[in-house]
């Protein structure tokens, strides 16, 4: 058996061959979303089944369970083809693709996927997946509120050899280009994903030259053995129990009714069974998600909730799921996906919210729990075209060490916000508030974090909305006894004045005028306990400092507020 | 500063002063006689002034005779660590106050969302005012003088004893702000009155504001320092010139260092740096790491050609950003204190959590009871417990230490003592190691070329097995690793760096405004260094651009070689993108053809060579011999056995000594573990030199 200190050391080496990769890509990828929101993510998979080995710690945490999924796919697509046409894999392939179903997320994520030989045998897959900025479809940026199929929404790319034995295949960068309406973008980001292929490669043979490819492959075992001893271990300390949680989406954006996303968590021993049955069916817009997807999703909320559990496949070892087929969670093709993002954000808060009454110690009130992409587009006055799209923040919840934190995240990713003013040098626009907004996080014990307060308006001729968002109708929750928070809020000017959005949380296509204003109100993040328990005097803190108004603290906290 | 020239050059002895939290450093050198000496007094943390004046004392008891005190300080740090600084205000664009507190929408851990953040300056603190100017410098709303007075008026009220101004855009057109600076200027009741746009005249505004109150945050706090140090200095008799380091290696004045004290954040580390480029460069090593071992942690920075790299922005802390170039430091919590633990997958961690210096490792025998890497290195003998470095303690208790090991690691993991000491010193070096390659083969540096230079009081433990794990040359020890940061004070240079966002695309740049830029920041850096009353050996401007191509949103950084003459630089488009080419090349392999280059920002330093100091003043007694070093042998545990290891007061060896390992080399402030198959050299300057045999 491989001795504990060389497993630690070995653990190290290989987690910072992922980040490595990582790091290589985000400084050189083209489009803000990898670059600065680090949409984008790096690992070594199983030979055989694609199980993730190793993940960078950098990238977005969504895509540490997804990639196993696509690089299953790709294991599936060699097999095909040997049995097919006697085709076999060669040392130098690397696969592109971006199919939703089979591997996951989006048709904006490409991923490329190359198999790493060692001794005339695959010993590993290296894969790199990125968010690449427009990939076709209706809407720029891809965020259409509107599809109903999965066409609708981009270029849909199986599986295909990129690289045959290290000679590129220039007909597919042609291919992809063709399709996107920012192809130096696509190009400058498919050559930081190749870049960081080739980095990962080579310091993978260096690290089995110096350590031997058999001690490493026995320490990916062992690592794999201890996430999953590590995950019973965790899970075995809840008390057994059957956990239940539901919560809504607002709509699909084509239909205006709300879908239902349901969790019975069956706790036995250190096992648990994710139980999805009674969650809505698969819908007519664009709030679908693939199986692969729903999974990696609980992945990321369960890594949320036991920290100290590495990531990598031995994670979800002990933890059995039940997706029934044809749910909004098991989607298959041509559903569309698109608003991914919204959906996986649920299903992360079901979990928790299932998990606060065996775990409350552990858990945490529900971030603000939507993406909130805008799209902001239009023409210069010489007639340039511009579309500004970003994702907005909001609250995190309250949790047992204290206070949510203001202004966060969103739980499936690290991303950070692109300043104001690069936003404002870069495009038409000016933004006339960018603040903290009252009275947003869930009144607690531990109060949830604030959301945001964004108002932007166009500085030169008129600009087209599009929104993509959710929590209009339906808040986050707080756990433990503590109160939800704010909800999304969008409102815009016309001619006659603020009107909302109409389907609460999704436009298309609304035509502002220079000097109207478009309004974004974020959630905050649930709150955390009761709040009569918490302490009068952060209660007067907060009214103090504005997190709170007067009427509201003598609503949420009655005798406690002062 | 009312300093005597005439006096500064009758005076020629030069103190570099570094306070630590623990012990103030310092190194005396006599320029006439060309001799040197340190001290080493315990540091006072209430106010460092005194600790300061209790060292000087020990070797100059006529301040008089004292031409110049270089000081690195950890006030600045302290003050930012520990929140510690002072109530501040902020005046800012309407709708915009929040921007400090809201951050860049990030939180601390990529894992776990029970992140929290307190801005240093309260909500109702920071204060807005109705204007507005635009992303191309147009003013669309003006400030009104008489609002930001009322702002002043409030702030005053609550308590701030600083102020900042950023305003929106101001990096494209700071008027508004000098108006609302005018405006305070009137009732204001010091000089502690910042703008952003004067600070960092920089695009992104989380990052500008956060610099700038960060710098306001510090002001009365450093300042107050820096003035009672001054006091005390000038009442001792002390006629000279008195220079703090900056973070980013150089040294400034007094007056700057009390206007821009953010720029001390890394003052003390950047120090240490310094000497490190310097010791290894004129030991003929231009590209070393330097590893500082500390108790709770590893700082690293990496030297190539005797330069060391700048990084252009540092997080002290989660959403405490400071963007002025400082020293690229990683740091990992691995240091002696670092506490050894089992996590429930049963695989062995060490660090980040730190037993401190109170109560420390369990050898201290105060109670801690924790098992650290401290106590590893005393129970494989590695560390001589009878004679503890820095004479705070008579004796380390070993049997704490074995203690501390059973319990924490060897009974769950199933180790003998000794193994788990093995294992604890293994990891913790795997993690140092770890953070070398971070700085160094993930940048692209081949470690072959590179020497470790380790220092403080744990670093020449580790160094033999880390120049192992990582492949690297050699190790360089220097001869007084303990007040490495004290002699850095003595070498840093005198240096200023101004930034200026320009934001164009290469092929619309403005050149000729671009020279005037150039040539502008080049004569505001002349007149800091002719202000500063000190002699220079030489003179240099360095001009960066950080440039892209359009599209992307990192940057590489650029520099141009420019002679300035005439009131003019020189600078073309053709020749800044010959050098965008090099540098994209150098950093991603291939250029992208057809796609245009954007020039964000222009940056330029201006530096003031100090006249070199000799390291030969440090070199070994000529007398010293090899058998008069030898301080007998003690038992050491390697690879599974006790092996006997011979013992030598490393101060007390000659130039060109060599030594087999195992071998121990002691000396009052660090101990030097020579790994078997490597050997110890002495070189003329006095370094030990670890290589492989």
């Amino acid at each position: 058996m491989i001795d504990p200190v060389t497993l630690a050391v070995l653990k190290g080496r290989l987690e910072q061959i992922a980040d490595e990769m990582d790091a290589t890509l985000f400084r050189s990828a083209f489009n803000p979303i990898i670059a600065e929101a680090h949409d984008a993510s790096h690992g070594l998979y199983d030979a055989r089944t694609g199980e993730t080995l190793i993940q960078g710690k950098s990238g977005l945490p969504i895509f540490v369970g997804a990639m196993a999924f696509a690089v299953k796919a790709v294991i599936d697509k060699v097999a095909q083809d040997a049995a097919r046409a006697g085709g076999a894999l060669s040392d130098g392939d690397v696969f592109l693709f971006n199919d939703p179903y089979d591997g996951g997320t989006h048709l904006s994520d490409f991923k490329l996927v190359r198999p790493f030989f060692r001794d005339g045998r695959v010993f590993c897959y290296l894969a790199s997946v990125g968010h690449w900025h427009d990939v076709g479809g209706n809407v720029p940026g891809n965020y259409n509120p509107v599809a109903t199929e999965c066409y609708q929404e981009g270029m849909l790319i199986p599986p295909v050899k990129l690289f045959a034995a290290g000679r590129l295949n220039q007909d597919i960068v042609d291919i992809v280009m063709a399709n996107s309406r920012q192809p130096r973008s696509l190009y400058g980001d498919l050559n930081g994903q190749i870049n960081a292929l080739d980095l990962g490669a080579q310091r993978l043979a260096a690290l089995l030259d110096e350590m031997g490819a058999a001690t490493v492959t026995e320490a990916l075992a062992e690592l794999k053995a201890r996430a999953a001893r590590l995950m019973r271990a965790n899970i075995a300390e809840l008390p057994d129990g059957t956990y239940s949680a539901e919560d809504w989406l607002d709509n699909d954006g084509i239909v205006d009714a709300p879908l239902r996303i349901a969790l019975d968590i069956v706790k036995r021993g250190d096992t648990m069974k994710l139980d999805f049955s009674r969650t809505a069916a698969a819908c007519a817009g664009p709030v679908n998600i693939a199986r692969s997807t729903a999974i990696a999703s609980c992945y990321v909320a369960l890594k949320h909730v036991f920290q100290d559990v590495p990531a990598n496949a031995g994670c979800l070892e002990p933890i059995e799921f039940a997706i029934p087929e044809n749910s909004l969670l098991s989607a298959t093709r041509p559903k569309p996906v698109g608003g991914y993002t919204e959906t996986i954000l649920r299903v992360i808060d079901v979990v928790f919210q299932a998990l606060a009454a065996a775990a409350p110690h552990k858990v945490n009130g529900c971030a603000y729990g939507t993406i909130n992409a805008l799209s902001l587009a239009g023409h210069r006055k010489n007639g340039q075209r511009w579309v500004m799209f970003s994702f907005f923040g909001g609250g995190h919840g309250g949790h047992p060490e204290g206070d949510g934190l203001n202004h966060g995240n969103a739980p499936i990713s690290t991303a950070t916000i692109p300043p104001v003013e690069i936003l404002e040098a870069a495009y038409p626009v000016m933004f006339t508030q960018w603040a903290l907004r009252p009275d947003s996080g869930g009144p607690g014990r531990a109060r949830g974090g604030l959301g945001a307060v964004y108002e932007v308006t166009p500085l030169d001729g008129e600009a087209d909305a599009f929104l993509f968002a959710e929590r209009g109708r339906f808040p986050p929750r707080g756990v433990c006894g503590g109160g939800d928070a704010a909800m999304n809020g969008f409102r815009f000017e016309q001619d006659d004045g603020w009107h909302a959005a109409p389907m609460a949380s999704k436009m298309v296509g609304i035509r502002l005028k220079r000097g109207q204003r478009l309004r974004i109100e974020s959630p905050g993040g649930g709150g955390y306990g009761p709040a009569a328990e918490r302490d009068p005097a952060k209660i007067a803190e907060d009214v103090r400092l504005g997190y709170v108004t007067a009427e509201a603290a003598a609503r949420d906290y009655g005798p406690n507020a002062k | 500063m009312t300093a005597d020239p005439s006096a500064n050059n009758r005076s020629r002895i030069t103190v570099g002063v570094d306070v630590g939290g623990t012990y103030t450093d310092l190194f005396f050198y006599d320029e006439a006689t060309g001799r040197s000496s340190t001290a080493k007094v315990p540091s006072t943390p209430g106010n460092q002034a005194i600790g300061f004046l209790d060292g000087l004392a020990q070797r100059a008891n006529d301040l008089s005779r004292i031409g110049t005190i270089v000081h690195g300080t950890t006030v600045g740090t302290n003050a930012l660590l520990e929140r510690k600084g002072a109530p501040i205000g902020v005046v800012t664009t309407k709708g915009f106050r929040d921007v400090l507190e809201m951050r860049r929408r990030d939180r601390p851990r990529t894992w776990g969302l029970w992140g929290q953040f307190a801005p240093v300056v309260p909500r109702d603190r920071r204060i807005e005012v109705n204007e507005r100017t635009l992303a191309d410098g147009t003013i669309l709303t003006p400030v009104d003088p008489a609002e930001v007075k009322a702002a002043a008026k409030l702030l005053l009220e609550r308590g701030a004893q600083a102020v900042a101004v950023f305003f929106l855009n101001s990096y494209a057109n700071g008027a508004n702000e000098r108006a609302a600076v005018a405006a305070l200027k009137d009732v204001w009741p010091n000089d502690c009155i910042n703008a952003s746009s004067d600070i960092l005249p920089e695009i992104r505004e989380f990052e500008r504001a956060s610099t700038t109150a960060l710098n306001a945050y510090l002001q009365p706090v450093v300042g107050a320092y820096i003035g009672s140090l001054e006091e005390r200095l000038r009442g001792g008799g002390f006629g000279g010139q008195l220079l703090i380091v900056q973070s980013n290696g150089g040294v400034m004045t007094v007056d700057t260092a009390k206007s821009r004290p953010i720029r001390t954040a890394l003052s003390g580390p950047a120090a240490g740096v310094i000497a490190g480029a310097h010791i290894a460069a004129a030991a003929g090593f231009p590209n070393v790491i330097t590893g500082d071992v500390g108790g709770t942690s590893f700082d690293v920075a990496l030297v190539v050609g005797g330069r060391s790299a700048l990084a252009a922005e540092t997080k002290i802390d989660f959403g405490l950003v400071v963007r002025t170039p400082m020293i690229e430091m990683t740091t990992i919590g691995a240091g002696g204190g670092s506490v050894a633990w089992v996590d429930r997958g049963g695989l062995l961690q060490v660090g980040p959590q730190s037993a401190g210096s109170d109560p420390g490792p369990a050898c201290y025998g105060k109670g801690g009871g924790a098992a650290t890497v401290t106590d590893a290195n005393v129970v494989l003998g590695r560390i001589n417990a009878e004679r503890p470095i820095g004479g705070k303690l008579a004796r380390l208790d070993v049997a704490a230490s074995r203690a501390a090991l059973d319990a924490d690691v060897g009974k769950t993991l199933g180790l003998g003592t000794m193994e788990a000491a093995e294992a604890v010193i293994r990891v913790a070096n795997a993690l140092m190691a770890g953070a070398i390659r971070l700085v160094s083969i993930e940048r692209g540096h081949d470690p072959k070329r590179f020497a470790l230079m380790p220092f403080g009081g744990g670093g020449p433990l580790h160094a033999g097995a880390l120049i192992q794990d990582v492949g690297l040359a050699q190790a360089i020890v220097p001869r007084f690793p303990g007040v490495t940061s004290a002699l850095g004070c003595i070498v840093a240079d005198m240096r200023h760096d101004f930034v200026r966002t320009i934001n164009r695309p290469l092929d619309a740049l403005d050149v000729p405004a671009l020279d005037r830029d150039i040539v502008a920041f080049a004569g505001e850096g002349a007149s800091l260094l002719d202000r500063a009353e000190v002699a220079f050996a030489g003179r240099e401007t360095q001009i960066e651009f950080d440039m892209s191509y359009v599209g992307q949103t990192h940057t590489v950084s650029v520099p141009l070689v420019l002679q300035i003459a005439r009131g003019a630089s020189g600078v073309t488009g053709e020749a800044i993108r010959a050098a965008f080419d090099a540098a994209y090349a150098r950093a991603y392999g291939r250029l992208l053809q057809g796609v245009p280059v954007r020039l964000l920002n222009l940056r330029v330093a201006v530096i003031g060579r100090r006249p070199p100091f000799d390291l030969a003043a440090l070199k070994p007694d000529p007398a010293n011999t090899l058998d008069g070093a030898r301080r007998g042998s003690r038992k050491l545990w390697i690879d599974g056995a006790w092996r006997d290891a011979p013992v030598f007061a490393r101060l007390d060896l000659p130039a060109g000594a060599t030594i087999m390992g195992p071998a121990v080399l002691e000396q009052p402030d660090t101990t030097i573990f020579v790994d078997p198959g490597l050997s110890a050299r002495v070189d003329a300057l006095g370094n030990v030199i670890l290589e492989r045999r």
